[in-house]
């Protein structure tokens, strides 16, 4: 078999329960596995950032400004090995390597989420969508077998990376498409989590607009 | 008024014209890529990726293993849209963003005698020399087959002068970025007045057409038809001698009549056998440039040495050898064939030494540790074949543990026992196969380095 990753050719380790269950055999090697980080353990129970403390500093700081994101849950750590993947994935746009993650997201959310929920993709602005092809969000997304919602627009082009931290907090960078969210219980999902102003932000257009229960769901934490 | 802008706009559209042609001259680009407009008449736009009866093939990098394709759905053209995988770090090749291939003339600038270097050639070395320039002149294809240490560099000197000075543009392409990082600023000092580009993943001066190019194989997918000389170092070093999407990019980014010259110390077998029977044109140097025979390597049987570690025991013979670099302070790498046997055993060699240190391929401290080498602050190395080539370091042994493992081959072999004597002052040293039932690989190494020894001997290239 070919890693999806580092192309290079494994062999998996036959056994039973392949051949008697409906399990999928992994698409990458078990030494580009072995670098991601699944987040377990102590984590803050708001944002899934590695801590001891049950609550971390930045979720008391967002309760404080009546957030109504309820909670954030993250797949992976965000490290080097991370980085190089995600910069081949969005930058690149090597989109195929969404496959090394379909097991561990579909894991995750089911643990943590119910199967009534509508997904809310982040947008990117029309450019940056003509620029990479695909959205790495909807991407993510669509590994999930639920419905997704388009429910916002962006209307700032800047890339998030590429700001300072009082910048991501101050001006807007959504507005709401018009989609029909009242009553519905929404799961926004993203590619990273790092200050959160992005997911806040969203849930709480989102609410504005008649949402219920707005968690948010990311693939990395950093 | 008006004829003012209309001229100053005529101006604007000139330089950018020329601007545009700086930039596209010799090049293959993703339209993607492109965010000006280009003139028409001096490109060709191609689909990037073609069907075939077995399926795709992408036309910039020649993939056609159907693994290493995949589709997605585009929000560029709203289709379900295929892409390479296999160039993909290089821009995404997909079925909607097609190739745009400059056809128009490529602008040449020749400058005269370019060279300024005092260095003395060796007769080896100056034979090798004057063959190279030959086959630039004439446009031919050259391999010059160099022993590790014979100053191959040197030896493109005077070609690369002839070309320059012709006003032809040349492209020194090797395998890896540590290579074109440390060939770059040798040839910029003996070439000072040239302009030249180092091109690698991140370097800063991506997109330029220069004169003189180092760039590693894999850069040259930018490029078409754009150089009249062609140096591919290290021909039968990973990834180039692996992958053939490398040779593909050296066919597609050199001009059709062009000289191509291989620098290679262990041409692969079929091409040895080719130069035997005369079918290709080569060069060599089968002796250093101080005169010394190359240390032969000797066999030592190592018993079963996977099945000790298991114990956590090392043979005794290895321990012994280890004890002697340590006790005479000479400094040693040691190959082991992979990495996790590599992250298992230093920590045990650390209790004879604790200074002892493993690098690997991925190693981020991979820099650090070789310079603390190189400076003498760690006796024995531990390494992967990575640094089977490139590192020099004067007065070194060397040896290979577990040498009948498949990653040693030949070239392999012969690249790591190039490692030990190559400065002047120290030409000799020792060089130990440990291993566990000789393969023919390390018979055809020592064989090779043996034969060329004969050679230098029989045309008086060594002073014994």
């Amino acid at each position: 078999m070919k890693c999806v990753i580092c192309h290079d050719d494994w062999m998996p380790k036959m056994s039973f329960s392949i051949f008697l269950t409906l399990r999928q055999e992994d698409v990458c090697c078990p030494r580009c596995r072995a670098r991601f980080i699944r987040l377990e353990g102590n984590r803050c129970e708001r944002c899934s950032r590695l801590i001891d403390q049950a609550v971390c500093e930045d979720c008391i700081a967002w309760e404080k400004r009546k957030s109504v994101l309820k909670q954030n849950v993250s797949v992976y750590m965000y490290n080097d090995w991370m980085k190089e993947v995600m910069n081949r994935f969005k930058f690149r746009g090597d989109y195929a390597l969404i496959e090394a993650f379909r097991h561990d997201v579909r894991a995750v959310f089911s643990k943590h989420f119910s199967s009534d929920v509508c997904l809310v993709p982040i947008p990117l602005s029309p450019s940056r969508l003509a620029e990479r092809g695909f959205n790495q969000a909807e991407a993510i997304a669509s590994l999930l077998p639920l419905p997704m919602i388009f429910a916002l627009r962006r209307i700032d082009d800047e890339k998030q990376s590429k700001k300072t931290r009082r910048e991501r907090f101050t001006g807007r960078k959504f507005c709401l498409t018009g989609e029909n969210v009242a009553e519905k219980r929404i799961v926004i999902v993203d590619d990273i989590y790092t200050t959160g102003a992005t997911v806040h932000e969203a849930a709480k257009l989102l609410y504005d607009a008649g949402a219920r229960d707005i968690c948010s769901f990311t693939l990395i934490r950093s | 008024m008006i004829s003012a802008n209309r001229r100053s706009g005529r101006l604007v559209h000139f330089f950018f014209s020329g601007v545009i042609r700086l930039y596209m001259a010799g090049k293959q680009l993703l339209k993607s890529g492109l965010s000006f407009p280009y003139d028409e008449k001096y490109v060709q736009v191609v689909e990037s990726i073609v069907k075939t009866k077995k399926g795709y093939r992408c036309v910039r990098c020649d993939n056609e293993d159907q693994q290493l394709f995949a589709s997605f759905p585009c929000a560029r053209c709203g289709r379900i849209c295929t892409y390479c995988r296999k160039c993909v770090t290089m821009g995404r090749c997909s079925e909607c963003n097609p190739l745009v291939i400059w056809t128009g003339p490529i602008p040449s600038t020749s400058f005269s005698s370019p060279l300024k270097w005092s260095g003395k050639l060796s007769p080896a070395q100056q034979l090798a020399s004057d063959e190279v320039c030959h086959a630039i002149d004439r446009n031919d294809s050259l391999l010059v087959w160099a022993v590790c240490g014979a100053g191959k560099t040197e030896v493109l000197f005077a070609g690369i002068d002839l070309a320059l000075s012709h006003g032809k543009r040349v492209c020194i392409a090797a395998p890896r970025t540590d290579v074109v990082l440390e060939l770059a600023p040798r040839l910029a000092s003996v070439f000072p007045s040239v302009d030249m580009a180092a091109l690698y993943g991140g370097s800063q001066d991506r997109g330029k057409l220069a004169s003189l190019t180092v760039a590693t194989t894999h850069q040259l997918l930018r490029y078409y038809r754009a150089f009249d000389v062609m140096i591919v170092d290290e021909v039968d070093a990973f990834p180039y001698s692996v992958d053939p999407m490398l040779s593909y990019a050296v066919e597609r980014a050199r001009k059709p009549t062009s000289s191509l010259i291989y620098l290679t110390a262990t041409p692969n077998e079929q091409w040895q056998h080719e130069v035997k029977s005369g079918k290709r044109k080569a060069v060599m140097i089968p002796a250093r440039y101080h005169r010394h025979p190359l240390p032969v390597p000797t066999f030592e049987w190592c018993g079963n040495w996977q099945k000790k570690w298991r114990h956590h025991r090392l043979p005794l013979c290895v321990i012994q050898w280890l004890h002697a670099r340590l006790s005479q302070k000479k400094q040693a790498f040691l190959f082991v064939p992979h990495i996790e046997f590599l992250q298992q055993v230093v920590p045990y060699l650390q209790q004879f030494h604790p200074l002892i240190e493993g690098v690997h391929a991925e190693d981020p401290k991979r820099k650090e540790k070789v310079l603390a080498f190189r400076r003498g602050h760690i006796p024995i190395l531990v390494t992967t074949t990575i640094l089977e080539r490139g590192v020099t370091v004067p007065n070194i042994d060397v040896a290979v543990f577990g040498a009948e493992q498949p990653i040693f081959t030949e070239s392999a072999l012969v690249q790591i026992a190039g490692r030990v004597g190559r400065s002047a002052q120290y030409p000799t040293g020792d060089i130990r196969f440990f291993h566990f039932g000789k393969t023919k690989a390390m018979v055809k190494a020592k064989r090779h380095i043996v034969r060329m020894n004969d050679e230098a001997r029989k045309r008086g290239l060594l002073d014994e």
